[in-house]
């Protein structure tokens, strides 16, 4: 009667290695460790980690730049948290984010002080799926709140029907969708809602992730999206690159002027444009332009960040990434429209090539 | 019955024991490369303990912050809140649990009555090609098994499913199926979880009953059983302790998945009875949360999670060590 039991004794030992590989195969580091004596030997070679948000910009960026100078720039696109841990392990020549670092981040830097350098400006729309609308819906930053609480739950509310006059409601219910891993698209739209309303700043906040009062999660943009297409009455929020490859419907949003406007390349970089008057060379650039000011503002705007160490060690990498900063900003933006990203004002671009001369090359 | 394959033909031929151990000794002695062998297997075998060892080590300490921190609450509270700093993984837990159990209440029946059909009733040009079938759904990978339920399952559900459980059954009175049904819920990850689990549970089981001996069959039969009599007090009862093992190998299965379940849970962290109410699972969370995971409490919860839930993996593994044990002593007595 025993014989069945070896076979049987081995596939459980499998499963319970599987089982358990399941929750460890992603521990902390990857080997991206290719800086340090070795490359300094071999110049031409720099590498990144960080957001995937702005990863198809970035690497057309790379390509293009590659292509032009030789220099190849090899980048990670793991989240912006595992970049933010790389480059403040030194592991990476540069990082990449979504939301700036904060304070205790940049104190636990090993490399010193690191400068934050915008690349472009990314948008996060409003999405939903109400059978029979044709206009855009109008919304505003209260309306939002109050519905990603769960304080309005019905569509044909009347906060929402006395800003869309004309508009035939329906009677149903409103399903939030939310994105549930961390990412620098919760992070915008969180924080957008944290700076218009008290009540929002007050519950949930402002996050990569935060704890939603109501609502379904959805994995990534396309989860979210699925779920809000799949689901008559259903809303959320994803990124206007992935909401225009997929032709879906999206809101346009009440600005700090009080115009309802529609998420467009031009109304992105308008955004920018409205503090960039605000900022000078050696400036923190750790800005939100969340509600920006700006009467073609769409306010649920935000920079992406490439984070860059203020002393750079290595003369010859530390000028070979300024060398690649300042090119992105005197040529490289001109493709970011085409990948549906908002290139920054040129009055922007202008104060980071000047902010450039704050990197010292060669460290110490 | 396992060491029937070559018996002593002559009398007073079987060795005697204390003469047998001698001698793999002096053969184990023999030579340099019996030494090496030896060596090698050992390091092989020590391997696994090892580094099993060193994983609990590494995932103990660095989970100690958040467990130092929150102490019995982390298991707990329900509240994850990253901005704030709190996290409790109860939800997380619960969910794990809950969708895993579901898996094997629903694959359970259903794949020992295929490993039945396929060891006794199949004719054989149909047993070949619904054994590999049923094998083959092991071999799907796990997030095409998601992509499937958001798009196939969770219509099905939202459709024909629930409204004939709610309405038809009349279940919607009970608070398993109360509340507002999205469509992803904790049933829809049982239901994939089950579909997932289903190959590993038939496949061992119909192993285990093709093992039975042909002679136990013959023996019920010649007694005048009918053949349902000889599956049910013949065949079953000496397959149960392999049975046993192989949902216990479906539930390691449950346990573990992260991709198809995070697809069609909701990943909301709240506790709920109602099976149509989104949940989250311990393995969904740490995939969801971890790559943009800063702050040092932060990734400490996570691993924490980690640290939960490889606990209960061994709990359920050494629950199904006693379990296959006392079977088969009840069995042999």
């Amino acid at each position: 009667m025993n014989r069945p039991k070896p076979a049987f004794g081995l596939l459980l030992a499998v499963a319970a290695s599987l089982a358990v590989a399941g929750c460890t195969s992603e521990s902390g580091k990857t080997p991206a460790d290719t800086s340090g004596s070795a490359s300094t030997k071999t110049p031409g070679r720099l590498t990144g980690a960080g957001a995937t948000f702005p990863y198809p910009i970035y690497s057309k960026w790379f390509s293009d730049y590659a292509a032009k100078t030789g220099v190849k720039i090899n980048y990670q696109s793991i989240g912006s948290g595992g970049g933010i841990r790389q480059l403040s392990e030194e592991t990476v020549d540069f990082g990449a984010s979504d939301a700036p670092m904060n304070d205790t981040e940049l104190a636990a830097a090993k490399g010193g002080p690191i400068l934050h350098f915008p690349t472009v400006l990314g948008a996060v729309v409003v999405t939903y799926n109400i059978p029979g609308l044709s206009a855009p819906l109008r919304l505003t930053s209260a309306i939002l709140a109050d519905i990603f609480a769960g304080r309005v739950t019905k569509w044909n509310a009347s906060a929402v029907a006395t800003l869309n006059p004309g508009v035939q409601l329906p009677n149903s219910d409103i399903l939030v969708v939310h994105r549930t891993d961390g990412s620098g698209t919760t992070f915008i739209f969180t924080s957008y809602l944290a700076a218009t309303s008290p009540a929002w700043k007050a519950g949930p906040g402002a996050g990569k992730e935060v704890a939603w009062p109501v609502g379904l999660g959805g994995k990534g943009n396309e989860g979210v999206a699925g779920q809000v297409k799949q689901t008559p009455g259903a809303i959320g929020y994803i990124e206007l690159a992935y909401a225009n490859q997929n032709k879906l419907p999206y809101a346009a949003i009440q600005n700090s002027t009080g115009a309802f406007v529609v998420p467009t390349i031009a109304s992105v970089t308008a955004a920018a444009a409205s503090i960039a008057d605000t900022l000078s060379a050696s400036s923190d650039y750790r800005v939100s332009v969340a509600n920006a000011a700006g009467k073609d503002a769409y306010p649920i705007s935000s920079m992406t960040w490439l984070l860059v160490y203020k002393n750079q060690r290595d003369s010859v990498k530390g000028k070979e990434l300024v060398d690649f900063l300042r090119w992105s900003y005197e040529t490289g933006y001109e493709s970011a429209a085409a990948l549906d990203y908002a290139p920054l004002p040129a009055k922007l671009r202008e104060r980071l090539i000047a902010r450039l001369g704050m990197i010292s090359l060669g460290g110490a | 019955m396992s060491t029937d394959a070559s018996p002593p033909l002559v009398p007073g031929q079987a060795a005697p024991p204390t003469e047998s151990g001698d001698l793999s000794r002096s053969i184990a002695s023999s030579g340099a490369g019996d030494r090496v062998y030896t060596g090698l297997t050992t390091f092989f075998a020590l391997c696994i303990p090892l580094l099993l060892a060193f994983l609990a080590l590494e995932i103990g300490r660095a989970a100690w912050p958040a467990f130092s921190r929150f102490g019995l609450g982390f298991i707990t509270s329900s509240e994850w809140n990253v901005p704030a700093g709190r996290f409790g993984a109860a939800p997380a837990i619960f969910g794990t649990i809950v969708s895993s159990v579901i898996a094997l209440v629903l694959a359970t029946p259903l794949a020992i009555g295929v490993a039945i059909f396929l060891s006794e009733f199949a004719p054989p040009w149909l047993q070949q090609p619904v054994a590999f079938l049923v094998d083959l759904l092991a071999a799907i990978p796990s997030v095409v098994y998601g992509l499937w339920g958001i798009f196939v399952l969770i219509p099905l559900l939202r459709d024909p499913v629930i409204p004939f459980l709610r309405d038809t059954l009349h279940l919607g009175a009970t608070p398993f199926f109360a509340g507002p049904a999205y469509g992803p819920s904790m049933l829809a990850a049982g239901v994939i979880l089950a579909i997932m689990s289903l190959p590993y549970i038939s496949a061992v089981s119909r192993e285990v009953l093709r093992a039975v001996p042909r002679s136990q069959r013959e023996a019920a039969l010649a007694l005048g059983a009918t053949r349902w009599e000889m599956i049910w007090d013949a065949v079953l009862p000496n397959a149960r302790s392999g049975i046993i093992g192989g949902v216990i190998l479906g539930l390691g299965r449950a346990l573990g998945e992260t991709m198809a379940v995070t697809m069609v849970i909701g990943n909301r962290a709240e506790i709920s009875a109602s099976l149509l109410a989104p949940g989250y699972t311990m393995a969904s969370l740490i995939a969801n949360e971890f790559s943009e995971a800063t702050s040092d409490l932060h990734l400490s919860a996570l691993m924490a999670v980690g640290g939960v839930l490889f606990l209960i993996t061994i709990v359920v593994n050494g629950i199904a060590r006693w379990l296959v044990w006392t079977v088969e002593r009840g069995a042999a007595g």
